[in-house]
């Protein structure tokens, strides 16, 4: 099964050329219909709230940072190393997200150089994840089109768990560190990374790891774990957030469906939650119409909800679904998480088969 | 060769906006930038073919809605990942409150 499921999941695999021959790759998906007018007033941003967000964030960072290392040697040390872990390993996630989208500022320098300092934190090549990420968002949970599919059906169990503690995003990162770092892509990163944008993804394999390798030898010369907790370590120690708003955006969900109101999830959380996750918890909304920067997600949010299915009330709503639906799923790959739209939505997008949110079994797209 | 065709009354763009026109098959964008001036081009971003009418203009930039894909629509240079290939532009006038484009 497993290395059945790796080849499904491949982006050098069958099931890709599969995906493209049943229309399924770069398909149309469904949008809600709003205005132009308001429309553009949704799209247009302004550097103010990004740059207080962020100033917040990285003040927080560096408060905490300094409060753990102030204080090392004793016991406080670790709640303020637990809360600039998170915020290093985890929050950094959406940071880099809405940043590599461009939407986060109107300044586009700002938006880039918070991009490079995210994807830095977060472990991922800047380069890579950036077209990575246009994938997803042209081939969402497509298998064999989307690189960024999470929890996969049946999921890898033990990965998704080890994963909170950051194991294998880490040991991936590192893997990939080393393979670009001599001047080498993976199959799969080839089957998106255009040629003249690959000498970026060597170039940064080097640095990070000299950072990396900078990071390690203080560590030894100094004898401490001080240069590893505030460097590279919170990607272990504070992921554990990460994985908790990240599973909430697809898992569980249908597959090679064009409409996101069928593989997405809108979730309502606190405003402490959507101000770490930087509103990702509007993620129908952030698929239908990626140009709308984060701040902005709320207001859609009310535009195209007479389109959607309910949203779910909390996290740990989200998490009654995806724990059963992850579960489920290993014993029944064909198992997904039906979504019901209200009285009056826009019919589910073609070539959804029926509209019950029903997803392509995954024999069909193998067999076109 | 010029070939100059009307695509639309100079009033049905707003300043810094875009509408898109069809024409002989092929699909353009008609850009109205901040100060008043009329710009063309190929309607489809470079990267995934995705209509650019639905996108973001900001100052001489459409940004494409799908994945945010910059081009400078005055000269059509594509400003960066995930675009890499320029779009093609076409010359644009103003005559008597239509706005023509040369596709030739």
């Amino acid at each position: 099964m497993g290395r059945e499921r790796l080849a499904r999941y491949s982006l050098a695999g069958p099931e890709n050329r599969a995906a493209v021959e049943a229309g399924l790759a770069g398909g149309d998906w469904f949008r809600s219909d709003i205005p132009r007018k308001r429309m553009k007033e949704l799209m247009r941003r302004s550097d103010y709230p990004a740059i207080r967000d962020t100033a917040i964030w990285i003040g927080l960072i560096l408060l905490f940072g300094g409060l753990g290392i102030a204080l090392w040697g004793t016991w406080w040390a670790w709640p303020c190393f637990f809360v600039y872990g998170t915020l290093y390993g985890s929050t950094s996630d959406s940071r880099w997200h809405e940043t590599g989208h461009g939407t986060a500022f109107r300044t586009r320098r700002l938006d880039e150089g918070l991009y490079q300092l995210a994807s830095f934190m977060i472990m991922r090549d800047p380069t890579v994840w950036r077209w990575s990420h246009a994938r997803h968002h042209t081939d969402t949970l497509i298998l064999g089109r989307d690189p960024e599919i999470a929890a996969m059906r049946p999921a890898r169990l033990v990965r998704l768990l080890a994963n909170f503690v950051g194991l294998v995003d880490v040991y991936t990162a590192f893997r990939l560190m080393f393979v670009h770092a001599s001047g080498r892509l993976t199959a799969d990163e080839a089957d998106f990374v255009p040629e003249p944008e690959r000498h970026k993804v060597y170039r940064t394999a080097r640095i990070d790891l000299a950072i990396y390798a900078v990071t390690i030898a203080a560590a030894i010369v100094f004898r401490s774990w001080l240069p590893v907790l505030l460097i590279g370590g919170p990607r272990l120690y504070g992921a554990w957030l990460l994985n908790v708003y990240a599973l909430t955006q697809h898992a569980g969900m249908g597959e090679n469906v064009l409409d996101h109101r069928l593989n997405t999830r809108t979730v309502k959380m606190c405003v402490v939650n959507r101000f770490l996750y930087w509103n990702m918890n509007y993620h129908v909304e952030h698929h239908m119409f990626p140009l709308v920067p984060y701040y902005r997600l709320p207001e859609l949010h009310q535009e195209v909800k007479r389109d959607c299915a309910a949203v779910y009330p909390s996290i740990w709503a989200a998490y009654k679904e995806i724990i059963p639906a992850i579960l489920h799923q290993l014993r029944d790959t064909e198992y997904y998480v039906h979504r019901e739209l209200p009285p009056g939505a826009a019919p589910f997008n073609v070539p959804t088969p029926a509209n019950d949110g029903r997803a392509l079994p995954l024999t069909a797209a193998s067999a076109a | 060769m010029t070939q100059w065709v009307a695509a639309c009354a100079a009033g049905d763009i707003d300043p810094e906006d875009v509408l898109p026109f069809d024409h002989g098959g092929r699909a353009y964008a008609i850009y109205r930038s901040p100060d008043d001036g009329y710009y063309a081009t190929d309607g489809l971003c470079t990267h995934e073919q995705t209509l650019l009418c639905d996108g973001l203009v900001d100052g001489d930039v459409i940004e494409c809605p799908k994945h945010n894909g910059r081009f400078d629509y005055t000269s059509g240079k594509a400003l960066g990942a995930p675009v890499l290939t320029d779009l093609r532009t076409y010359p644009a006038k103003a005559v008597d409150g239509t706005i023509y484009i040369d596709i030739g």
